[in-house]
């Protein structure tokens, strides 16, 4: 029983650390990559706005928002389905 | 004894249950009092009788609401019981969170700094990916007080809880002297009495809302000055665009506006003024070209990103809900209510530079006669302070783009002016600009003053004090902590945007990694997390020192804005290297950790320890 909690626990955190691995490379695009880019991309344009400029103010903002809800959504299931939730 | 707290916590829980109701009521409030001011001014009371109105309006509210919140109780004072729902601890957090620098400082800060900037905007909301994946829901599980409690528990032994209190301190004591001095320049404008008059008044407003209740008092204020601060920001903006033109929303609307403004800056040519004026500044940096500037934008973004995740008073918000997951919410919502904010800034800062500069608009300055421009209103009070001017210095009665200097401070207080909005319009900024204020500040005194407590006077010094000794001991830490940093916010050393980027930049030197990697790796141990600490403390200092004094030029163009990008790295490297030198954590602090990982069962820390 203890051995099968530890794989358990085992299996969630590797879950866990995968998902925030994912998350926190789509966070050093909008972070990082694309800001360093904003030369590049604003020939492009978006809403009528320049595309590089368009992310530095509010593209990557809103991205950011969103990668925290569904990390959250994604964490919630994770942590159901090892019966390791706390509410 | 008993009977008392069991009589506080009845009135609490009355409290925490009708929280929708309240606040519903107290945003009613809000806005009825506006429209009664804009009344007021329409009969013709004065413009100073308006603004302060709204500053013992809003900051009686928060009184009343810091003396309801009073407690004797250990968990309400550090925690606010850890009973405060995720959406009004994203407001909380939100408020605690945007600072005078960030209602005040940064739209202006864009409207002067062009791209790189930016770096602020994408690194005050960036941050929080980090504090949700990587901390926020581990310390709440921790069940610590304060941030140097966990790092004193994880890694063990006094040093390394000393050197958290270390970091701590320094950082938030940089942040909380730039809040002072932010309350007290709109106070003293608003109130028209000395700075250094309107710094004390600042602190006084402060100490009602954190004394008496500790966190819990600090985290119901905060909630209501989130409320008054986004009101504050928003209505100007959206009144403004309406009033010109710009559109009913004009978030996703501004894209030609920034264009226009590129093609005007070629037609008018950027150049520095002839003759610089004390204190004010010329438009020289484009709106938007970022070509060459991507490394000052992104190492400004990660050393705003890292410090957000390292800064104490934003991770102790994390330990008032009532369980991870709902930690883990309130981050969302946390970045959620910022955001409205945030993406206003760059809005706000386009759209006033369009008026001042397109000569289509009434209300544009430049290209004008030097005459009729010095004679508008809103550009005679503002030089009258000295925080605006037009000089005419080649002769040619025009005023020509390196001819109008404004303070970039004052681009989010002087917009209702220029374009033209009714009085009532700069009283409710004034009300907000002293709500985001107060609403750091508190955060921040009450991270240092329970640091100190907490972690310096209970578990160092005197782990026997009893529960009444301790919020004794937290409560006087505080005054004195506050009167100090009002003492030194009365010298005006530097800039409060400058001040706050140190914050951040002290932070994440000495506290990112050790925090990050106390939860994501078992084999960090105390030396290791102490040289960490120290290490990148005390070389981003030296680097800080270096450049800001002109020893040494900056290198591949870190700037003392920037110094955390010189800190991380030397405290990631320290602490990795001294904690594989030296012995692996014992057993049971690995368990620890690993029970830190999973969201059920015990918090590692007893309430009330």
């Amino acid at each position: 029983m203890a051995k099968a909690n530890a794989q358990a626990r085992e299996q969630h955190w590797i879950k866990t650390r995968n998902l925030s691995n994912i998350i926190l490379i789509l966070w050093a695009i909008f972070g990082i990559v694309l800001p360093w880019m904003a030369d590049s991309l604003n020939s492009m344009s978006f809403l009528g706005f320049p595309l590089g400029y368009y992310f530095a103010v509010q593209g990557s903002l809103i991205a950011f928002v969103v990668l925290i809800f569904v990390q959250n959504w994604r964490q919630d299931q994770i942590d159901d389905e090892f019966g390791v939730g706390d509410e | 004894m008993a009977n008392n707290s069991g009589a506080e916590a009845k009135r609490d829980r009355r409290f925490v249950d009708n929280l929708g109701r309240v606040y519903a009521i107290y945003t009613l409030g809000f806005l009825a009092f506006f429209v009664f001011m804009a009344i007021l001014e329409r009969l013709g009371v004065g413009v100073q009788a308006i603004g302060i109105g709204f500053l013992l309006f809003t900051i009686s509210i928060y009184a009343i609401i810091g003396w309801l919140s009073r407690t004797m109780e250990v968990d309400a004072y550090y925690v606010a019981g850890r009973e405060v729902p995720s959406v009004y601890n994203g407001m909380a957090t939100a408020a605690d969170w945007m600072s005078g620098a960030s209602f005040v400082a940064m739209a202006g800060g864009i409207y002067f700094g062009g791209y790189p900037y930016l770096g602020f905007v994408v690194g005050w909301t960036g941050g929080y990916v980090l504090v949700n994946s990587l901390l926020a829901p581990y310390l709440r599980k921790f069940g610590c007080y304060t941030v140097p409690d966990f790092i004193g528990t994880r890694f063990g032994g006094n040093l390394a809880r000393f050197s958290a209190v270390l970091v701590l301190v320094v950082a938030s004591f940089t942040y909380v002297t730039a809040q002072i001095n932010a309350t007290g320049t709109i106070a003293a404008q608003t109130l028209g009495v000395p700075f250094s008059v309107g710094v004390w008044f600042g602190l006084s407003g402060i100490f009602i809302c954190s004394m008496l209740g500790g966190m819990r008092g600090v985290t119901w204020t905060q909630v209501a000055q989130y409320i008054v601060l986004i009101i504050a920001y928003l209505v100007p903006i959206i009144w403004m665009s309406n009033k010109q033109g710009f559109g009913i929303i004009p978030h996703f609307s501004y894209g030609e506006a920034v264009h226009r403004i590129a093609e005007l800056e070629a037609q008018y040519g950027l150049a520095p003024a002839a003759e610089a004026v004390k204190g004010v500044q010329v438009l020289t940096v484009p709106v938007n070209e970022p070509a060459g500037k991507g490394w000052a934008m992104v190492s400004l973004a990660i050393c705003m990103m890292a410090g957000t995740a390292s800064l104490p008073h934003i991770l102790m918000r994390y330990f008032t809900t009532p369980s991870v997951r709902q930690a883990r919410k309130s981050v969302g919502w946390s970045l959620f209510f910022i955001f409205l904010l945030y993406f206003s800034a760059p809005a706000l800062a386009t759209l006033t530079k369009l008026q001042l500069l397109d000569p289509n608009l009434a209300t544009s300055v430049i290209g004008k006669s030097f005459e009729e421009v010095a004679n508008l209103e809103w550009v005679k009070h503002w030089a009258s302070v000295g925080m605006a001017a037009v000089v005419d210095q080649n002769g040619d009665g025009i005023v020509q783009l390196n001819e109008f200097f404004m303070r970039p401070d004052i681009v989010v207080l002087a917009t209702p002016e220029i374009a033209g909005l009714p009085y009532v319009i700069s009283g409710l900024v004034a009300a907000g600009g002293l709500a985001a204020a107060m609403s750091t500040a508190d955060g921040l005194l009450l991270a240092i003053a329970n640091a100190l407590s907490h972690d310096l006077y209970y578990k160092i010094i005197d782990p026997k004090a009893d529960t009444r000794r301790r919020l004794i001991v937290a409560r006087i830490l505080l005054i004195f902590i506050g009167a100090a940093a009002a003492l030194i916010a009365t010298l005006q050393l530097t800039g409060i945007l400058g001040a706050v980027a140190w914050a951040f930049d002290f932070a994440c030197s000495g506290l990112f990694f050790p925090l990050v990697l106390g939860v994501w790796w078992k084999r960090a141990n105390a030396p290791g997390a102490i040289a960490g600490m120290l290490g990148g403390l005390f070389v981003g200092t030296w680097y800080l020192y270096m450049v800001y004094n002109g020893l040494m030029t900056p290198w591949i163009g870190i700037d003392h804005l920037r110094f955390g990008i010189i800190g991380m790295p030397v405290s990631l490297v320290l602490m990795v290297v001294v904690s594989l030198l030296t012995p692996a954590p014992s057993k049971e602090i690995q368990d620890m950790v690993d029970e830190v990982r999973i969201p059920s069962g015990q918090t590692i820390l007893a309430a009330g320890h």
